[in-house]
């Protein structure tokens, strides 16, 4: 049974044609990452999973439901979470309140309490600064806040956009084996990397996006192994 | 060659720059109005005062800001020297004005003026300016000498009496209405324009008095009362919001008729403010047109109560407030739903054109047949507490067999009332469900709709309870008025909505009202201090934006902003955007 899927979508900024025809499949419990240079349309294709873009052609569906027909407020209570480019935490706000921010679409106040728990355990360095404001966080600790906000909506299937942008070797690390973790405890991930060494040795599969078109996709495995794939995004010769 | 980092060289820059500030304020009439008002009678006027000031604060800045050497030499000849310049250029500027005839370019020239900067001396009067500039900037850095401790209480002080002389002609009436020894004491205290001798040394000791005993003293209590029983602390309460409700009942009565108007406009302001709070401060979206809200609201009602010939109905008050804040609710959304994705700079001009609109239907020739035009709608009853019937349908004319609001005092009451109710309403929807959506939309809209936040409902929200607040204080306003007249509903009541939220502090419930308190109520009452308000509007905002952008009383999110910037130092770079 497959999750997400994406089937041949177009989305357009006004003229500019940004995805060409792009199909994904998600399968449930898989990462999968998506590849690709600046401007290939990586983080379009996840706003068009959100619903933050209409595409103009294409169909997106969430384990046979059709997530188009939904405005993008309410794409998140289908069980689809982002972690936006750039993490874009409330900067001004509490890590606290950040946190239940995320947890917006869930009404119940003892869910709230659960998640709160699990995202403390899962990130033992935003209770300590559970009072802080998100701005003065380090770039990795506004990662894993970005990221716990969006799993406080208890979502099946997580977008993560450039998780590791701007950070040190080692936090990327960290921040990857949080991926993992996250994904072990039941959680579908679609994570788009320019990172592609990272991104590649947790995922199950990855797609190569270029200008807008997918021009590849095996098993991770095997994209690390391809000459085409070393050659323009792993730096290899 | 000047050194331009010496000491010397940097205390005449800042006295010309307080001397051209001086210069300034006798050119736009200021000192000359100002002259005629006293802070201690016979001893120095309020023109006075704001010279001596000028040039005493610049021989503050100047010893501050000189890097040379702090000895005490070294600052006192700076502030002097600032002082002296500041004096100098004044003197000059009087020696200018006795050579030419500036009064064909500046109206405010006047002979009037030169007598009054030099004391009526003529040339002479010109020496005494540099002597007293040069006393003046001597105290600014003696002043600023001082250790903290000390400086703070006199400061306070200062300003403290610097205050009570400004309202002394207030104080002194009030007291004085209440006979008996009150009026004897105000005698004593308060001269016809200003703070007598001893009323200024008397206060100077109380106030000088109780701030070095306070100083310190506000955490002890705040420790004492936290140490108290809960059931101790809800008594401390109790009492408080018991002396607090029979001031505010009290107050009228003793205070007379203009104190209880003062405190209605206020009120009014206050409610506008809160109603923008909520769309700009909680949510972030800029209304430069809030007056048509408020408009709204005050020709629903006049039209509902009035037996003026424009008069559709003549329904009660009580009748009509609701309809008034239906419609203004209306119009917020009528406002609303074509600016939604309109946002920044955009959104400024489009809804500065909606409050214009609005003004300009009303008053138009156009539409003469149902608002009146220019002439306005007259006749506005008075709201009336009777029987029941005249709870909704009132004869014509009415008399009113119960208690009528007829005039500030009473009026005072609704206005406070409905400003507590809105207080408390705008206070409960900060920390509902709503006003997370406000606060998620006016940080990241696009995170906050991925977050599942409906941005079209949560916005349109904003501007509908917005509105409604200014609608409701736009109803009382038509009540206290007794008429409406679409003159009144001008650009400037929308830019003074803004300028409280800005200087009491955005998103936050009390700055708002202390805001509307400063940049309303002072003004409203210093007569002298209208004419010129909009100057000093325009010199308080930059005050604010350099010293205290975050507003008067700041709101939490704010504040810890300012704390946590202030202990790290923002070394990583947050929101790294590609
Ligand atoms: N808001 C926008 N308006 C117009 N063009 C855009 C906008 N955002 C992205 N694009 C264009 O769409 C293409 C894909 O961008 P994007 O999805 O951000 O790429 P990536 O995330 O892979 O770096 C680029 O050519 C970019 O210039
Ligand atoms: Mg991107």
């Amino acid at each position: 049974m497959s999750t997400l899927t994406i089937d041949n979508i177009h989305t357009y900024y006004g003229n500019i044609h940004a995805l060409r025809g792009i199909s994904l499949k998600i399968e449930k419990g898989e990462i999968v990452t998506l590849i690709g240079g600046n401007g290939a349309g990586k983080t379009t294709t996840l706003r068009t999973i959100s619903g933050l873009l209409k595409p103009r052609e294409g169909n997106i569906s969430l384990d046979g439901e059709d997530l188009l027909k939904y405005p993008a407020h309410e794409v998140v209570y289908k069980g689809v979470s982002m972690v936006p480019e750039g993490r874009g935490v409330f900067a001004r706000l509490t890590v606290l309140e950040n946190l239940e921010m995320g947890a917006f679409s869930r009404k119940s106040k003892e869910e709230l309490n659960h998640n709160l728990e699990k995202m403390f355990t899962l990130f033992p360095r935003l209770k300590e600064r559970r009072t802080q404001t998100a701005g003065t966080l380090s770039g990795g600790e506004q990662q894993m806040l970005a990221t716990g906000r969006a799993l406080m909506a208890n979502p099946t299937v997580l977008l993560m956009d450039e998780p590791s942008m701007g950070l040190a070797p080692v936090l990327v690390e960290l921040i990857f084996d949080i991926i993992k973790k996250i994904n072990e405890d039941g959680t579908t991930i679609l994570l788009v990397e320019q990172n592609a060494l990272m991104a590649l040795s947790i995922a199950n599969r990855g797609y190569v996006l270029q200008t807008g078109e997918i021009t590849l996709t095996d098993t991770a495995q095997n994209l690390k192994n391809n000459p085409m794939v070393q050659k323009a995004y792993l730096g290899m010769e | 060659m000047i050194n331009k980092n010496n000491f010397l060289w940097n205390a005449i820059k800042l006295g010309l720059l307080g001397g051209t500030i001086g210069i300034f304020f006798s050119l736009v009439g200021m000192i000359e109005v100002f002259s005629k008002r006293d802070v201690i009678e016979n001893v120095i006027t309020l023109g006075d005062f704001m010279l001596l000031a000028t040039a005493a604060i610049s021989g503050f800045i100047a010893t501050r800001s000189q890097t040379n050497s702090k000895t005490i030499t070294t600052n006192l000849v700076t502030g002097t020297l600032a002082g002296l310049t500041t004096g100098g250029l004044l003197a000059l500027f009087v020696w200018v004005g006795s050579q030419i005839n500036l009064r064909a370019v500046f109206l405010n020239a006047s002979p009037v003026l030169f007598d009054l900067l030099t004391y009526k001396k003529g040339a002479n009067g010109a020496w005494l300016l540099l002597e007293y500039g040069a006393l003046a900037g001597l105290i600014g850095s003696l002043l600023f000498g001082l250790p903290e401790k000390t400086r703070k209480p006199l400061t306070n002080t200062i300003l403290f009496l610097f205050g009570m002389a400004l309202f002394s002609g207030l104080f002194r009436v009030v007291m004085i209405n209440q006979e008996g020894g009150a009026a004897k004491l105000a005698k004593f205290l308060f001269g016809q324009t200003g703070l007598t001798l001893s009323g200024a040394f008397i206060f100077f000791i109380i106030v000088a008095a109780f701030t070095s005993l306070w100083s310190g003293q506000s955490k002890k209590i705040q420790g004492s009362y936290a140490r108290l029983p809960k059931k101790g602390q809800i008594t401390v309460r109790v009492i408080l919001i018991a002396v607090l409700a029979f001031i505010a009942i009290a107050l009228p009565q003793i205070s007379g008729p203009f104190i209880a108007q003062v405190i209605v406009v206020v009120c009014l302001y206050a409610m506008m403010g809160l109603g923008l709070n909520i769309t700009l401060g909680f949510a972030g979206l800029l209304d430069l047109g809030f007056v048509a809200f408020f408009a709204v609201g005050a020709y629903t009602v006049g039209l509902l109560t009035s037996y003026g010939p424009f008069g559709l109905e003549h329904i009660s008050f009580w009748a009509a407030v609701p309809i008034a804040v239906l419609a203004s609710m209306l119009f917020g959304a009528i406002l609303g739903l074509p600016v939604l994705g309109v946002r920044g700079d955009y959104l400024a001009i489009a809804t500065l054109g909606f409050g214009e609109i609005i003004r300009l239907l009303a008053g138009s020739d156009f539409l003469a047949k149902y608002f009146g035009g220019p002439q306005g709608i007259i006749g506005i009853q008075k709201p009336c507490l009777g029987t029941l019937e005249q709870f909704v349908k009132i004869d014509v004319p009415r008399v009113c067999d119960g208690l009528e609001f007829a005039g500030p005092k009473e009026i005072y009451y609704l206005a406070l009332a409905s400003a507590i109710l809105i207080a408390f309403i705008a206070w409960r929807l900060q920390s509902s469900r709503l006003g997370r959506a406000w606060m998620a939309i006016r940080e990241d809209e696009d995170v906050a709709e991925a977050l599942g936040i409906n941005l079209i409902q949560t916005k349109l929200l904003a501007y509908v309870l917005g509105a409604a607040f200014a609608g409701l204080g736009g109803a009382i306003f038509t009540v206290l008025v007794g008429s409406i007249f679409a003159s009144s509903m001008q650009l400037n009541v929308s830019i003074n909505v803004v300028a409280i939220i800005i200087v009491g502090g955005m998103g936050s419930i009390p700055g708002v009202i202390l805001g509307a308190i400063a940049l309303i109520g002072l003004p409203e009452l210093l007569r002298e201090v209208s004419e010129f308000r909009y100057l000093l509007y325009g010199i308080t905002l930059i005050i604010m934006m350099l010293a205290k952008p975050e507003g008067l009383w700041p709101s939490q999110t704010i504040l810890r902003e300012l704390k946590h910037n202030e202990i790290m130092p923002d070394t990583e770079s947050p929101n790294i955007k590609a």
